[in-house]
């Protein structure tokens, strides 16, 4: 890899050992959970390092998860947009999305720390899912947290989870959806410390979360770095992926970071600007830097300091906070962060499914909204999507969104 | 001294125990806070916590779950809070704690908290989601202030942790008796005994012990531990389902085991 020492630094410094991406990221948990933290944080920091378990790692993601997943060239929706439009497909992954990567390593992490139960907060299901079928493979105790709203629209998801032996608990506060199952989920933990690993689903929450869960997830940018020098002799000119809280697209980003590529994060428009009709954590109204669920990050909130909700048609985009590594790489000018409303997003499942044969996960369909509308700007580029997960869960959203479809 | 500082001072001269009383404050008004405040005031309550309700209280149980979730729909904010804190001082003298999560304190500015939670004649502020890592610039803005910051400790909390929360303390430092969140037990945890005796070792500071103490019997056991017991959840719970009841007497009841 080409890179000048001053840049690779740059990146590689951070988290700091207080878990720290600049001014954001951090452990703000009641004082019960800061203990656990730091156990989790020396058990990781030894697992890293130590050659069995990365092989093990290794081992399960090639034969277990189907890795490396391929790129695909989107031909002929590239023939539509003028750029060269590649996927990364992580949809390929055994349960259909990447959130099964990280699930591996924390369930291996969980084994090594002699915890034999899991918790887990879903929001589309697909962590869930993940982590539900991790723990059916390596024989651990699993409990997923639902909020009953995102059980109702993700329900494949929910029979997913109970035939592979999981339970799955609603959760009936607050918007009911993935900010209010991570609550739970944090609940049952600081309860339950001694005997359960939290198995989070994303870049988020304290240290060493953030920074676990991006290394686990690395494996989708060193691939696809790999596999596009092997196919173009060159690097894409652009990454693009969705961010709920923003782990499929760090883990492409970051292989790229010390690589003259341009990036762009795309979150979840929603129906409006407005307070409570989107989960825009830069860019909608309501954004500014606070403290929730264990992290300092871009967070929507009204000018009192309360969570405001959120909307999305997509379940796994449908969260107030943004991962703080995102916060400091869009402070630092390396990620550029932009945004597609639901319309679009449905719009671009509908397209991809004609055009190349692949139902996107309504999340991952945001990223394809938005390289469909910006593509005038890429003209002749080579783009790199993460296609992070497929699609057969958001059927009935999609039917209810385009009933004028069905007798089509 | 803040006035929690000098209950303390006064109580261990009479060798007793302090009884701490945990309240959301707005639920289900504010005007109704002002009047429990007076209440729990006669009853003999030596602090009175007021709970700044948050949308997302991940340290608490369903019981302060719900009653923060009423006062949010009731507009109550941490403004609110420190408006009734006004109010209540100008007629008693009931040692008031803030309780609070992180966010709504950093919105309004740590600065303008601490300034103005001291001109509302609060006395000290407890943050849940903060460890004392995380709240420096918090605890020398308080201290500043004049305001007591309490810290919580927990059975999980290695010896060089509690020294960094006994260091971080002022007014008293809060054991949580038991592993997890706010809520009701039947029995006070076996852990609570041996971590206050961890707290004391480093340092001679008042410790209250809270979470789970819910009956007369729990606050007699945590009472001959601790300096001082706190019941939240207990009451809480008995506003929502008594709220004509006889709150004074009720609180009495519970402390009958350390007076």
């Amino acid at each position: 890899m080409v890179t000048t020492t001053q840049e690779s630094r740059s990146w590689d410094e951070v988290p700091d050992l207080a878990g720290c991406f600049g001014p954001y990221g951090g452990q703000y948990v009641p004082e019960t959970l800061m203990n656990p933290l730091a156990e989790l944080s020396r058990a990781y920091n030894d697992a890293r390092r130590d050659p069995v378990f990365i092989s093990e790692f290794d081992r399960l993601l090639r034969d277990y998860v189907g890795r490396p997943t391929p790129i695909s060239y989107a031909e002929r929706l590239s023939g539509t947009l003028g750029c060269h439009l590649w996927l990364k497909r992580e949809d390929l992954c055994h349960t259909g999305a990447h959130k099964i990567n990280n699930a591996v390593g924390q369930a291996l992490l969980a084994l090594r720390m002699g915890k034999r139960r899991i918790v887990a907060e879903t929001g589309a299901g697909q962590h869930g899912v993940a982590t539900a079928t991790v723990c059916a493979l390596l024989g651990i105790e699993c409990v997923v947290y639902m909020g009953t709203e995102d059980m109702a629209r993700q329900a494949p998801n929910v029979q997913r989870m109970r035939l592979l032996g999981a339970t799955v608990r609603g959760v009936e506060a607050g918007s009911r959806t993935l900010k209010d199952a991570v609550n739970e989920a944090m609940r049952d933990w600081v309860t339950n410390v001694r005997t359960t690993h939290y198995l989070l689903g994303s870049v988020l929450g304290a240290h060493p979360y953030p920074m676990m869960v991006r290394d686990f997830q690395i494996v989708i940018g060193r691939e696809a770095r790999r596999q596009f020098l092997e196919r173009t002799d060159s690097l894409p000119d652009l990454l693009v992926a969705c961010v709920g809280g923003g782990s499929n697209s760090i883990g492409l980003f970051h292989a790229f970071l010390d690589d003259p590529v341009e990036m762009v994060g795309v979150e979840a428009g929603g129906r409006s600007d407005r307070p409570g009709d989107h989960a825009s954590r830069f860019l909608g109204g309501g954004a500014a830097v606070g403290v929730l669920q264990g992290s300092r990050t871009y967070l929507l909130q009204d000018e009192t300091g309360n969570v405001l909700p959120t909307h999305s048609v997509s379940a796994g985009l449908d969260y107030p906070a943004i991962g703080p590594e995102h916060a400091f790489l869009r402070d630092a000018g390396r990620v550029r962060y932009g945004t597609v409303r639901d319309a679009e997003a449905l719009k671009a499942f509908q397209t991809l499914g004609r055009l190349e044969g692949i139902l996107p996960a309504l999340e991952s369909a945001h990223a394809v909204a938005w390289i469909m509308r910006e593509a005038a700007a890429f003209h002749g580029k080579n783009v790199l999507l993460n296609l992070s997960g497929r699609g057969d869960k958001d059927l009935d959203i999609v039917e209810r969104h385009m009933p004028e479809e069905r007798g089509a | 001294m803040t006035r929690i500082g000098t209950r303390f001072e006064s109580l261990r001269r009479e060798g007793r125990k302090a009884f701490i009383a945990f309240v959301t404050a707005g639920d289900p008004s504010l005007a109704r806070t002002i009047e429990i405040a007076a209440e729990l005031d006669g009853a003999g309550v030596d602090v009175l916590e007021l709970g700044v309700p948050f949308s997302d209280p991940l340290a608490d149980g369903p019981a302060i779950q719900r009653s923060s979730e009423r006062a949010l729909k009731r507009g109550v904010t941490l403004a609110g809070v420190l408006d009734a804190a006004r109010r209540i001082r100008k007629r008693s003298e009931i040692p008031l704690l803030l309780f609070t999560y992180f966010n709504p304190i950093l919105r309004y500015g740590i600065e303008r908290v601490a300034g103005e939670a001291r001109d509302s004649g609060v006395d000290g502020v407890l943050v849940t989601d903060l460890p004392p890592e995380e709240g420096r610039a918090w605890k020398d803005t308080a201290w500043t202030a004049e305001l007591d910051t309490v810290f919580l400790a927990a059975p999980t909390s290695p010896p060089e942790r509690l020294r960094r929360i006994v260091e971080s303390s002022r007014g008293f430092v809060y054991a949580v008796s038991r592993i997890g969140i706010t809520g009701e037990r039947t029995a006070l945890s076996e852990e609570a005994a041996p971590m206050v005796e961890r707290i004391r070792a480093i340092a001679p500071v008042p410790v209250a012990l809270g979470f789970g103490i819910s009956t007369p019997e729990q606050v007699a056991d945590a009472g001959r531990i601790a300096d001082g017991v706190v019941v939240g959840s207990r009451l809480v719970r008995f506003l929502e389902e008594q709220p004509q009841g006889d709150l004074a007497a009720h609180v009495r009841w519970l402390r009958s085991g350390i007076r």
